[in-house]
């Protein structure tokens, strides 16, 4: 059973355990949000056509559509 | 998983329930499918995890076969199971999200960081490793490596309770819903937010947010009953749905893409 109960930490501590981490994420490399964004959206570009939410599904293979009901004349 | 104790397995084209199990206590807060489809594990004010295996004999009574799995010492508020049936994540209100072995119901790893309770957390797809990232009511996102328990990257730009997190298809990018009625999308390779979706108007909070496919779509369930649909790209809202007679407590998209449901304080799920 994880040990800790956040709420009886004294807040120095979570502030330690914040300081800890940054000292950490410094370390990190970083890189530029230009590239990083050009590659979602090539991602997104190359997926998108395959998207059934994005380009819609044709009426007859919707299988959620509510069936139609039969009448007799 | 509903509030009043129960959780139902229902079959989304016939619309009939599949199964159900009662839990022992009162409030059930999150529940998952089991990557086989051969199990469920849910939990809530319990401070537990379980894991039901889901049988179709009329004979087996599925609250006999209950394992408990993960214990905590505050509610559950979200579960998943990893790439197979026999590990869980869990993330709690007593600040800390852990992976727990579903066999034995050992701890196999916990991850401490978040300041508050942790209210939602999302795998990374498989491809893209073993990180997980969590969200919490310290306003922050956590990123964590599943193997040293170490929180990788945090994130700390929305204003109030992060109640959803979910990543993105690449696995490069997540994005998070949150009470300060904004969703947020961070990059993980630049370590920043790079978008966030809101809007003047909107000014309840986002509680669950879910990518489309292709992630060109993020759809939104609020606290103002409604879903929001924002083009990835555009930051733009792209559609409101209406429907719901309620909060939207939940959403999610299925794994073909091809529709999504979401749950709500009405009592209904919609497709």
């Amino acid at each position: 059973m994880p040990a800790l109960h956040i709420e009886d930490l004294p807040e120095k501590e979570k502030l330690k355990m914040e300081v800890e981490q940054l000292r950490k994420e410094v370390k990190l490399q970083r890189q530029q949000v230009s590239k990083c964004s050009e590659e979602i959206k090539n991602y997104i570009e190359e997926h998108s056509g395959e998207d059934p939410l994005v380009k819609g599904i044709p009426e007859d293979k919707n299988p959620f559509k509510e069936k139609g009901s039969c009448i007799i004349s | 998983s509903l509030q009043d104790g129960k959780v139902i397995v229902w079959d989304s084209f016939t619309t009939n329930k599949e199964h159900a199990v009662t839990m022992p206590c009162t409030w059930v807060m999150a529940c998952a499918y089991a990557p086989s489809g051969c199990a469920i594990a849910c939990g809530g004010l319990d401070n537990k995890c379980s894991v039901y295996p889901l049988t179709f004999d009329k004979n087996e009574s599925m609250a006999a076969k209950k394992k408990s799995v993960a214990m905590h010492t505050n509610y559950l508020s979200a579960c998943s199971f990893t790439n197979s049936d026999m590990q869980i994540l869990t993330a709690s209100g007593d600040g800390t999200c852990a992976l727990w072995d579903v066999e034995s119901g050992q701890l196999l790893q916990s991850f401490h960081g978040h300041g508050a309770d942790v209210l939602c957390l999302d795998l990374a797809p498989s491809e893209t490793g073993n990180t997980f990232v969590s969200g919490g009511c310290d306003k922050k996102s956590m990123v964590w490596d599943m193997r040293s328990g170490q929180c990788v990257q945090a994130f700390e730009t929305h204003e109030s309770d992060v109640n959803s997190v979910r990543y993105y298809p690449s696995g490069d990018a997540f994005a998070s819903g949150s009470d300060d009625a904004t969703c947020r999308l961070y990059d993980l390779r630049a370590d920043r937010e790079v978008a966030i979706y809101s809007k003047e108007s909107i000014i309840f909070g986002a509680s669950s947010v879910d990518f489309s496919l292709s992630g060109r779509l993020l759809f939104a369930g609020y606290n103002d009953y409604t879903i929001n649909v924002w083009d990835v790209l555009k930051g733009a809202r792209v559609s409101i749905l209406f429907g719901h007679e309620n909060r939207v407590s939940t959403l999610r998209v299925s794994p073909d893409g091809t529709a999504f449901c979401s749950g709500s304080w009405d009592h209904t799920l919609r497709v």
